[in-house]
């Protein structure tokens, strides 16, 4: 079958039109509120950190992100519990919200290809996020700049900029799968509810779960060592269904340049390191590769279903 | 200029067990305008999803203009404009600004948008409250908003479902003409209502849905022929005579019923007015007023419904 036109007509005019809504909405200025003034306090308590114990380090920048002062955690951790509520909070009635305002089958009888709707939503989700991850990074590096006394380095900024990156594809995973309750279920208020009962799950209880699972699949021999390297694994595997622990891997390693691995190191791994010396940018990156396009591929399955039922629903309001 | 612009063959339509739509045939040619009647959940709206491509039909085949709309959606689309029944908007955007929108999508360019936004909205009479949100608008006005889109849009097909529903008398006026006017500039419409004087007003051809199945397309004239009472209904004044005697002998009549003192009420399938005045004088009556009228979709439809519906 062949289409007429490119199925992205449209997509961009309307994701501006819902980027400048989340812009002005109460809902995202009180999100974004919420995360501005944690993330303050958690940089704060960094600098705190950070002055007290270190003099020099080349990633003085990175450990802005990674260092926490109890009881507040650290900028990264902060962002990585709250970035999923903001992409909720932003797209959870996409699709329903259209129907409940009744302006689905108006805007369906435009010119445009349904595609154009259900994308056009993702993006302008994914533009308020980056826009807003850009200004809190910026803001950041401005106070660190003001209470360190010094500039970010070029190793500083790239692995920030790849953090951003991560953290993006961390946000898409979450609009995705908002998105896709908003087009299954009707009622905003629902599909809302069944969102962030997914992100309790997997951001709160799942690593409860994954160890509890890991037990069961695979039990411990208490006559066979090996044994608990696997149940380990195990756990290890199930804990990367969850989103969350992905992202936490890929943070780890991205802004922490003396990590080597993101699982249990084994000698040959070690054998020949300086303990302690920084991995450069790019094998870092390789290493938590795995998990960055676990994430996308993530974003792109909860995507899909969205995009068939979508498709092929019936648009009557 | 008797191209068919719409054309459905066995269109059907079930949710689960209920049939909705039945398997319907309609075709409507260029410039023409059709009223969809019948009663609620008799399956207007949603044959009016399945030309627009927005439902699926179960089985069966639309074309617009000749296009597929599930196959082809950007060219129906582009020629289809549409007024959903409740029509709804963004509240927290202006009128203006929500056909903005629309344009925007539907590719107009900027500054011809603005131009027929403007003269839609005029025409809409929403030229006052154009800068307004649409969240302090009335159901009327949201109407109205609904139409000027329509409006804004220049297509060459309609379809409207149920446009005067919450209209007031003189927008309901004023929606018939401008329906009018579009007609008049060849557009080819399409709505559903259940005001029979809107349809009987501005109506080419009807079709009454029942039961999901179109059970008659045709003129009003057709319909009143149809259901055995004439197209042709005469007020007839007379003294001397009583014409529910005499009437029934000339052709064509097919009742007479008596209204008050003089009074009479012919149906026919021609106009018999000749020979009934002839009948009233042979008679030796005095004939005081003839008057032709046209059937009335009203009392057609109902007649329709009571006897031809319920017998089936
Ligand atoms: N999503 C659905 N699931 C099941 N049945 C449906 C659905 N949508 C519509 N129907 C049924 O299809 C039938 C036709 O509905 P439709 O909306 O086409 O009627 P209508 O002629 O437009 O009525 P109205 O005059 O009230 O607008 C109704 O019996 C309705 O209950
Ligand atoms: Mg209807």
């Amino acid at each position: 079958m062949r289409r007429e036109g490119s199925p992205f007509k449209g997509t961009a005019t309307i994701a501006f039109k819902e980027a400048a809504d989340h812009m002005t909405s109460a809902r995202m200025h009180l999100i974004m509120l919420l995360v501005l003034l944690t993330a303050i306090a958690a940089v704060y308590g960094a600098i705190g950190r950070i002055t007290e114990t270190t003099a020099e380090d080349p990633f003085l920048f990175l450990k802005l992100l990674t260092e926490a002062r109890e009881p507040l955690p650290s900028f990264a951790a902060l962002l990585g519990f709250l970035l999923p509520l903001v992409a909720i909070a932003l797209v959870f009635d996409a699709v329903n919200g259209e129907y409940a305002r009744r302006t689905m089958s108006r805007l369906l009888a435009q010119p445009i290809y349904r595609d154009a709707v259900l994308f056009g939503k993702f993006l302008g989700g994914l533009l308020v996020i980056a826009i807003a991850l850009l200004t809190l990074w910026l803001l950041m590096t401005g106070l660190g700049i003001l209470f360190l006394g010094l500039p970010p380095s070029a190793a500083d900024i790239v692995r920030g900029v790849a953090y951003l990156a991560a953290t993006l594809a961390y946000a898409g995973v979450w609009l995705a799968l908002a998105i896709a309750f908003s087009t299954l279920i009707r009622s905003p208020a629902t599909s809302a509810l069944a969102a962030l009962s997914v992100w309790l799950v997997l951001a709160v209880f799942w690593d409860m779960i994954a160890p509890l699972l890991a037990s069961v699949l695979a039990p411990i021999d208490p006559l066979d060592p090996m044994t608990v390297v696997t149940q380990f694994e195990t756990q290890q595997a199930v804990s990367r269904f969850s989103p969350q622990t992905l992202y936490g891997e890929i943070t780890g390693m991205l802004l922490n340049p003396a990590a080597r691995s993101v699982g249990p190191l084994f000698f040959d791994q070690v054998q020949g390191a300086i303990a302690g010396a920084p991995l450069p940018t790019l094998q870092s990156l390789l290493v938590v590769w795995p998990q960055l396009a676990g994430l996308v591929a993530a974003m792109i399955l909860l995507f899909t279903l969205a995009y068939v039922v979508f498709q092929r629903q019936e648009v009557r309001a | 200029m008797s191209t068919t612009v719409i054309e459905a063959k066995g269109l059907m339509k079930r949710y689960g067990s209920t049939v909705a739509v039945a398997g319907i045939d309609l075709s409507v040619r260029a410039g023409e305008v059709v009223g969809l009647l019948g009663p609620n959940g008799a399956g207007k709206t949603t044959t009016i999803l399945m030309l627009l491509g927005l439902t699926e039909p179960t089985e069966g085949s639309v074309r617009i203009l000749g296009k597929d709309p599930l196959r082809q959606p950007l060219e129906v689309k582009r020629e289809v404009g549409y007024l959903p029944d409740a029509v709804g908007f963004y509240d927290s955007m202006s009128g203006r600004e929500n056909l903005a929108y629309t344009a925007r999508l539907a590719g107009i360019s900027a500054e011809l948008a603005r131009e027929s936004i403007a003269a839609a909205l005029d025409k809409a009479r929403l030229a006052e409250v154009a800068d307004r949100h649409v969240g302090t608008y009335s159901r009327g006005m949201r109407q109205r908003l609904g139409v000027a889109e329509l409006l804004m849009r220049k297509c060459s097909v309609a379809i409207l479902d149920e446009p005067t529903s919450g209209l007031d008398p003189q927008s309901t006026q004023e929606l018939l003409e401008l329906i009018q006017a579009l007609s008049r500039d060849g557009m080819t419409i399409l709505l559903s209502s259940h005001m029979l004087n809107v349809v009987q007003t501005v109506c080419d051809r009807i079709a009454l849905f029942s039961n999901g199945k179109i059970g008659f397309l045709g003129t009003i004239e057709e319909l009143a022929d149809k259901i055995g009472g004439g197209a042709f209904i005469i007020d007839v004044e007379a003294d001397g005579i009583d014409l529910s005697e005499i009437g029934t002998s000339a052709k064509g009549v097919k009742s007479i019923v008596a209204g008050r003192q003089g009074h009479w009420l012919v149906e026919a399938e021609r106009d018999v007015r000749p020979e009934l005045a002839r009948l009233v004088v042979d008679a030796g009556g005095s004939l005081k007023n003839l008057d032709l009228r046209r059937a009335r979709l009203d009392q057609a439809y109902n007649r329709y419904f009571r006897e031809v519906v319920h017998e089936a």
